[in-house]
C-alpha cells in the first residue's frame, strides 16, 4: 500500500475504517477535538452517535458488540471524558466484551503536570482491560490500532484502551497500514488437543446422569450450531449461565433452563446429583456454584474452556479441554456415541412441574390484583413471537426477565452478567438496536437503574432509535429490598425510592409514552408501544414488594434452593 | 500451606507493564517481598523475579493471571529448592569503631563479606548471599552502629540444564502458526 502523509487524527479514522469501523459511540472534549475534527470529514463512512455521558457510550459499544460479534468502538476525550469509560471498561472485561476505546490524552510535554483535564487512564484503567496503551507519537496510530482490534476480538474478548496524546494527533506522518495477526507473547487460544477431547468423550459416553451448562463462550466462538448438534447427538440436557441465554432456543426439548441463584429448579438441584458436569464456555461464577464446597461434589467435570485460567480455578476439572469452543465441540461430536437419556430428562420435567406450580404460573399468570414483572416479560415475549432482541439492567427484572423471556435466536439477549452494572439496559439498547436495526429491541429496566442513565433518552430522541423501553416501577430497589427483607429482618435501609413522572419525562425528550397500572390496560399498551414507530417508553406500576423465586441464599449449597420464603 | 516460591515472568519490555503484573498481586492482597527486574539471556526478552509467600493452590492461580497479560510470554514459579538464587547486601560502619574493635574484621572474616570502599569516617561492606545470611551479619554488625544498609530483590535461575524459555517460545511459534 502506498503511503500517505496524513495528521494523527486522520491515521485514526483510516485505520478504524481499515478494521471495517462504521459506527462509533462517543462525546467530544478539548483533548480528543483533532479526532472529532478529522472524523467530521468522514461521515459517509462511518456514523457517529453522540451520547450523554460517556458511560452511555461505551455500553452503547458493549451492545452493539454483543448482537454483531464485532469490536463496540468508543471515543472519549481526557480526564473525566475518560474517567467516566471505567465502569464500562470493568463491565466488558468481566464478560469478555470486544471494545476499543480512544480517548484523547493532554500533549506529551504535559503528562504528569497535573494539566488541565489530565488523568493517567492507562493507569487508571490497567486493572479493567485486557490491553491498553499510550500514543505519543503520531507513527505509532496504525500499529496501536491494528494491535487494539485483534487483541479485542481474538481469543478470550475483552477491553482495550488507547490514550492518545494531543500532539500525536496533530503531527504529520506517512500512514501505511497493515493488519495485526500475531502478536509473539499473546496465544489467543491453544490449538484443541486431541488426547484432551478423547479423555472428555470417555466420560461422557460412560455417564448415565450428564449435564450440560454452557455460557458466554458457546456464544463468542460461534459455536450454538456445535452446542446443538452436540447434545442432540448425545441426548444430554443442557442448562445455561445468565451469558448463555439465547446461545440455544429457550424451547428446545432438551434446554432445561437457568442455572444459579434465580434460576430453574431442576438445572441447579440436578448439578448436585448428575455423575458427569460438561460445562462449556463458562466459569463457575459464584453465582451460579453457590457454596463451591458443595458444588458437584458426585461428579466428574469435563470442562471446555478457551482461557487456561479458567481451568481449575473455581471448580477442578476431571478432564479439561482447552481451546476454542467451535472447534472442541467439533472434534468432541466426533468422539462420542450417540445416546439418549429420557429418564434423566423426565427427572428434570418433574422439576419444572413444582416449579410451576410453586413459583412460575403466580408470576406469568398472577391471580392477584396487582401487575407482575413476569407477566409483563411474558406478554412483551409473546407479542413478539419470541424474536425480539433483550437487553436488560441488573436486579429484580433481569432475573424475571431472563427467566421469562424466551429466544429463537442467538445474541438476543444483552445483560450485565459478572459485574452487574444498573443503569446499563438503556445505553447497551442503543448499541443493540444499531447492531439489529431490523429487530425489536426491548430495554428493561427497573425505575432504579432507568434513572442512572436516564439521560440517554437525549440520544434515543435525536437518533430516533426505536427502542421499547419498559419501566418495571416497584418504586424500591427491588433486589436489595428483597435481600432485606429476607436476610435484614425487613430493615429497609435506603431502598424506597420517590420517582419522578417518567411518562413525563420521556415526554419532554419528545418520546411517545404511557403508564400501565392495572392487568385490563397491559396487553394493549405492549401492542401499542410495538405498533408505534420509534422509540416508546412504558411505565408499569408492579406490585412493591414483590420477590424473586426460586432462591439459592448466599452461601447455600444449589441443592438448597428455595421456591419461596 | 504456605511457604516462599520464586515467580519467574518473561515479557516484553514494556512501559507500564510492571504497574500490570504487580496489579495481579495487590488485587489479591499478595505482598510481594522481593522484586527484581532485568534482562534475560534472550535477546528483547524481559524477566521480572518476584518472592512471595503462599500456597501452593494461590500461587499456581496467580501464575494462570500473569500468563493472561498481554505482553507477557510466559511465567514459571519454583519453590526455593528448585532455584539458585543469591541477594546482594551493603553495610556502613564507622571507621572509627572498626579501628578502636578487632570485632569487626573478624566478624567480616567469618561471614565471607567484603570490604569495598575505606574513607576516614566509614567503611562500606559488601555481602552476596540469602536474606537469612545478610541478615545474620546485619545483626551483628550492628551493635558496632550501621549508618546505612540495603539489601537487593533476589535473582534467581534454575537448576535445569535448558533454559525453559527457549523450548517453550519454540512450541509458542509452532501453536502461532497452527491458530489462525
Amino acid at each position: 500500500m502506498a503511503t500517505q502523509r496524513i495528521s494523527g487524527s486522520e491515521a485514526v479514522i483510516k485505520s478504524l475504517l481499515e478494521e471495517g469501523v462504521d459506527t462509533i459511540f462517543g462525546y467530544p472534549g478539548g483533548a480528543i477535538m483533532p479526532i472529532y475534527d478529522a472524523l467530521y470529514d468522514y461521515d459517509q463512512q462511518v456514523t457517529h452517535y453522540l451520547t450523554r455521558h460517556e458511560q452511555g457510550a461505551i455500553h452503547a459499544a458493549e451492545g452493539y458488540a454483543k448482537v454483531t460479534g464485532k469490536v463496540g468502538v468508543c471515543f472519549a476525550t481526557s480526564g473525566p471524558g475518560a474517567t467516566n469509560l471505567i465502569t464500562g471498561l470493568a463491565d466488558a472485561q468481566i464478560d469478555s466484551i470486544p471494545v476499543v476505546c480512544i480517548t484523547g490524552q493532554v500533549a506529551s510535554p504535559l503528562l504528569g503536570t497535573d494539566a488541565f483535564q489530565e488523568s493517567d487512564v492507562v493507569g487508571i484503567s490497567m486493572p479493567v482491560t485486557k490491553w491498553n496503551y499510550q500514543v505519543t507519537h503520531a507513527e505509532e496510530i496504525p500499529e496501536a490500532i491494528a494491535k487494539a482490534f485483534h487483541i479485542a476480538l481474538t481469543g478470550r474478548p475483552g477491553p482495550v484502551l488507547l490514550d492518545i496524546s494531543k500532539d500525536a494527533q496533530f503531527a504529520l506522518f506517512d500512514f501505511e497500514y497493515k493488519k495485526c495477526t500475531k502478536i509473539r507473547s499473546y496465544l489467543p487460544e491453544y490449538p484443541v488437543d486431541p488426547f484432551q477431547v478423547k479423555a472428555a468423550a470417555d466420560i461422557i459416553n460412560e455417564a448415565k446422569k450428564p449435564i450440560v451448562l454452557f455460557g458466554h463462550g458457546v456464544i463468542i466462538a460461534h459455536a450454538e450450531d456445535e452446542l446443538k448438534e452436540f447434545i442432540e447427538k448425545t441426548g444430554i440436557p443442557a442448562a445455561w449461565t445468565l451469558l448463555g441465554l439465547s446461545a440455544l432456543s429457550t424451547d428446545h426439548p432438551l434446554n432445561v433452563g437457568m442455572l444459579g441463584m434465580h434460576g430453574n429448579y431442576g438445572p441447579n438441584i440436578k448439578t448436585n446429583e448428575a455423575d458427569v458436569v460438561i460445562s462449556i464456555g463458562m466459569r463457575f461464577d459464584d453465582r451460579v456454584t453457590g457454596k463451591v464446597a458443595a458444588y458437584a461434589r458426585q461428579a466428574k467435570i469435563v470442562h471446555l474452556e478457551i482461557d487456561p485460567a479458567e481451568i481449575n480455578k473455581i471448580i477442578k476439572a476431571d478432564a479439561p479441554v482447552l481451546g476454542n469452543a467451535k472447534k472442541s465441540l467439533r472434534m468432541l461430536i466426533d468422539n462420542v456415541n450417540p445416546n439418549l437419556h429420557k429418564e434423566w430428562l423426565n427427572e428434570f420435567k418433574a422439576c419444572d412441574k413444582i416449579e410451576y406450580e410453586k413459583v412460575i404460573s403466580n408470576d406469568i399468570y398472577p391471580q392477584k390484583v396487582g401487575l407482575t414483572m413476569g407477566e409483563v416479560v411474558r406478554i412483551a415475549s409473546e407479542k413478539t413471537n419470541h424474536d425480539a432482541v433483550l437487553v436488560t439492567d441488573v436486579g429484580q427484572q433481569q432475573m424475571i426477565a431472563s427467566r421469562y423471556f424466551q429466544f429463537t435466536q442467538s445474541r438476543s439477549n444483552v445483560t450485565s452478567g459478572g459485574l452487574g452494572t444498573m443503569g446499563y439496559a438503556l445505553p447497551a439498547a442503543m448499541g443493540a438496536k444499531i447492531g439489529q436495526p431490523n429487530r425489536v429491541v426491548f430495554a428493561m429496566a427497573g425505575d432504579g437503574g432507568f434513572q442512572m442513565t436516564i439521560q440517554e433518552l437525549g440520544t434515543i430522541a435525536q437518533y430516533n432509535l426505536d427502542i421499547k423501553i419498559i419501566v418495571l416501577n416497584n418504586n424500591f430497589l427491588g433486589m436489595v429490598r428483597q435481600w432485606q427483607q429476607l436476610f435484614f429482618e425487613k430493615r429497609y435501609s435506603f431502598t424506597e425510592m420517590k420517582n419522578p413522572d417518567f411518562v413525563g419525562i420521556a415526554k419532554a425528550y419528545g418520546l411517545a409514552s404511557q403508564k400501565v397500572t392495572s392487568r385490563d390496560q397491559l396487553e394493549n399498551a405492549v401492542q401499542e408501544m410495538l405498533d408505534h414507530q420509534g422509540p416508546y417508553v412504558l411505565e408499569v406500576v408492579v406490585e412493591k414488594e414483590d420477590n424473586v423465586f426460586p432462591m439459592v441464599p448466599t452461601g447455600a449449597s444449589i441443592s438448597d434452593i428455595i421456591l419461596e420464603s | 500451606m504456605k511457604q516462599e516460591y520464586i515467580i519467574t515472568v518473561f515479557s516484553e519490555d514494556h512501559i507500564g507493564l510492571l504497574s500490570r503484573i504487580t496489579i495481579i498481586f495487590t488485587r489479591r492482597k499478595i505482598n510481594i517481598d522481593s522484586l527484581t527486574v532485568s534482562a534475560s539471556a534472550i535477546p528483547g526478552i524481559f524477566k521480572f523475579t518476584i518472592v512471595i509467600n503462599e500456597t501452593p493452590d494461590r500461587v499456581q492461580k496467580v501464575v494462570g493471571q500473569l500468563e493472561k497479560v498481554v505482553d507477557v510470554m510466559k511465567a514459571y514459579y519454583n519453590t526455593n529448592e528448585e532455584m539458585i538464587y543469591q541477594e546482594i547486601a551493603l553495610y556502613k560502619v564507622s571507621t572509627e569503631f572498626l579501628l578502636e574493635s578487632d570485632q569487626i574484621e573478624k566478624i567480616v572474616r567469618n561471614s565471607g563479606a567484603r570490604i569495598l570502599e575505606i574513607t576516614r569516617e566509614y567503611v562500606v561492606i559488601e555481602k552476596t548471599g540469602h536474606s537469612k545470611e545478610t541478615q545474620q551479619l546485619f545483626e551483628e554488625l550492628n551493635p558496632y552502629g550501621v549508618s546505612q544498609f540495603n539489601r537487593s530483590g533476589r535473582v534467581a535461575i534454575t537448576r535445569s540444564t535448558i533454559e525453559k524459555l527457549s523450548e517453550f517460545l519454540k512450541e509458542r511459534d509452532a501453536m502461532l502458526e497452527q491458530v489462525d
